[in-house]
């Protein structure tokens, strides 16, 4: 039981969120193993991206824990919240970054305040993770003078500038187009292999996203309604499951219950 | 329902009051305790007293000039009246080092400062820019607030001393240059009334009026989310910047009664 719950990098118990009168989070049960690839899926306004706010502490539960490597979130101090999230790298929704310093100084922000390496050093450090993402020639540019696609993955090379043990994607790919979405799925499956790094991924990108996934969460009804391998997810039996499969993917899989009864009336 | 609505509202404004108030006197705590907190970094402050201080420069000229010229002006009739234009001098360093010097300083740097601060941090508030350092483990506060918070605090008095000497230099262009008021009379009568606590009283006040300035534009900027009306978007941020220099004005005349109060 212990070297199970030593394989989890994050865990959710029980957590609920109410703002105001609503009941966004109700009771949400989420294991993120180590190493590995989480999806939350779920329509828009489900409360996926207050997971992920939950996720790095940027919102306190009302009840429940968040166990990132088994210490609970929301009982922890600000000095040692920083001390976790300093295994952190988060690409946002928006991409969020700074808008008045150049893509270099972007990405060098983490390396300049969180160590204590030379000048020199993170010059390479960052030219080296511009050049894995393919924008060496954007360094010296500010944010609003590059492309969407161009901004998330420079919110990406921010992300893994330090390294870190879990990454979060909040919608990675959203507004993107087809090729630039491949591209932003291609660096994330490279960078993976090559850091190791667990990863946490809210989207609605389905079924692509299935293909990177190692387990599957859909998020409906203020719940988590099963975490499962994508193959299962695909073929389970949960109503709601089953129907946001079939619009997001039309009814394409089918499970064994239903090829049989198919079989009987032909 | 309809008899308890006026209350509940009126509760709700209460409440929502209170929660704003003492949330920025926590703010403000904080704030001081990381300015004060190694490790210094003195690049982000000399940035700071650059923006505040530095470029605050010229505007304070103009107005210290301008304001020592209009006092020449205002103060030499009803002096010459009885025949004392000789206390010109006199009457225009002890207005401008006891009032207008601090107060009139931090009413630009509100206007120029105050305003860029609570912008800058609310639209890096509205786009998740400080949720994003945030995750990044590097603290806002230390990181964008600490050194703005120490700028203000030392770029005030400084600026009032600039607007004060330039202020009298402008009595003196307007009452010696102008109406010929005797050189010597006017710096004598300056030398003997101002005392040591008309100084003090002028350094109180702009190092007073340095932190309200740096506080009431950070807080507003920093909780933008949490506006009653949302702070949304652009218009949020209008707002947001509107009200902080608004309250930040009122503010300081506020404060340079009380001061006066304490220390005449």
């Amino acid at each position: 039981m212990s070297s199970a719950k030593d394989q989890l990098a994050i865990e959710m118990v029980n957590v609920e969120k109410t703002f105001g009168q609503q009941r966004v989070l109700k009771g949400i049960n989420l294991p993120v193993a180590k190493g590995e690839t989480t999806v939350i899926v779920g329509g828009s306004g489900q409360g996926k991206s207050v997971i992920l706010k939950h996720m790095l502490g940027l919102m306190k539960p009302s009840s429940g824990e968040v166990r990132v490597f088994g210490r609970d979130l929301a009982r922890m101090k600000k000095q040692e919240l920083y001390e976790v999230r300093k295994d952190y790298g988060v690409l946002f929704q928006n991409v969020a970054l700074f808008d008045s310093m150049t893509v270099f100084d972007n990405v060098a922000l983490p390396l300049r305040e969180r160590t204590k390496k030379s000048q020199a050093e993170i010059a390479r450090i960052v030219e080296e993770k511009l050049a894995l993402m393919a924008l060496e020639g954007a360094a010296g540019k500010y944010p609003a003078q590059i492309s969407g696609g161009m901004q998330k993955r420079v919110g990406l090379a921010r992300a893994l500038a330090l390294e870190p043990k879990i990454v979060f994607f909040d919608e990675p790919t959203t507004g993107l187009d087809v090729h630039k979405s491949n591209e932003i799925y291609r660096l994330f499956h490279a960078t993976q292999q090559q850091l190791k790094y667990t990863a946490v991924i809210v989207s609605h990108d389905v079924p692509k996203i299935f293909k990177l996934a190692d387990s599957v969460a859909l998020m409906a009804g203020g719940e988590i309604q099963g975490c499962m391998s994508p193959e299962d997810f695909q073929r389970s039996d949960n109503p709601l499951i089953r129907q946001f499969v079939e619009v997001t993917m039309g009814p394409i899989y089918t499970n064994d219950k239903e090829e049989a009864v198919s079989r009987e009336t032909v | 329902m309809t008899f308890a609505t006026p209350f509940k509202k009126l509760g709700d404004q209460s409440l929502f009051f209170f929660e704003a108030v003492g949330r920025a006197g926590i703010f403000l705590l904080v704030c001081l305790i990381s300015m004060l907190k190694p490790p210094y970094k003195l690049h982000p402050i000399i940035r700071q007293l650059y923006f505040i201080g530095s470029r605050s420069g010229f505007v304070i000229l103009f107005t210290g000039l301008f304001t020592g010229m209009v006092l020449g002006l205002q103060g030499y009739y009803p002096l010459a009246k009885f025949g004392s234009e000789g206390l010109l001098g006199s009457a225009v360093a002890l207005s401008l080092i006891r009032e207008l010097g601090p107060v009139l300083t931090a009413l630009m740097v509100i206007g120029r400062a105050g305003s860029a601060i609570c912008a800058g941090i609310g639209i890096m508030r509205n786009s998740e820019q400080i949720d994003a350092l945030e995750c990044m483990a590097i603290d806002p506060i230390k990181y964008l607030l600490a050194p703005k918070f120490v700028a203000s605090i030392l770029s005030l008095p400084l600026l009032t001393f600039i607007f004060d000497i330039i202020g009298i230099i402008g009595g003196f262009l307007v009452g010696v240059a102008l109406f010929g008021v005797n050189q010597g009379t006017y710096f004598q009568g300056m030398y003997s009334s101002v005392q040591w606590i008309d100084i003090e009283m002028g350094i109180v006040k702009s190092l007073v009026f340095g932190l309200l300035i740096v506080w009431i534009a950070s807080a507003k900027g920093y909780f933008l989310h949490l506006e009653r009306s949302g702070g949304f978007g652009a218009e949020g941020v209008s707002r947001t910047t509107t009200d902080a220099v608004v309250i930040s004005s009122v503010s300081v005349l506020i404060w340079d009664y009380l001061i006066t109060a304490l220390m005449i």
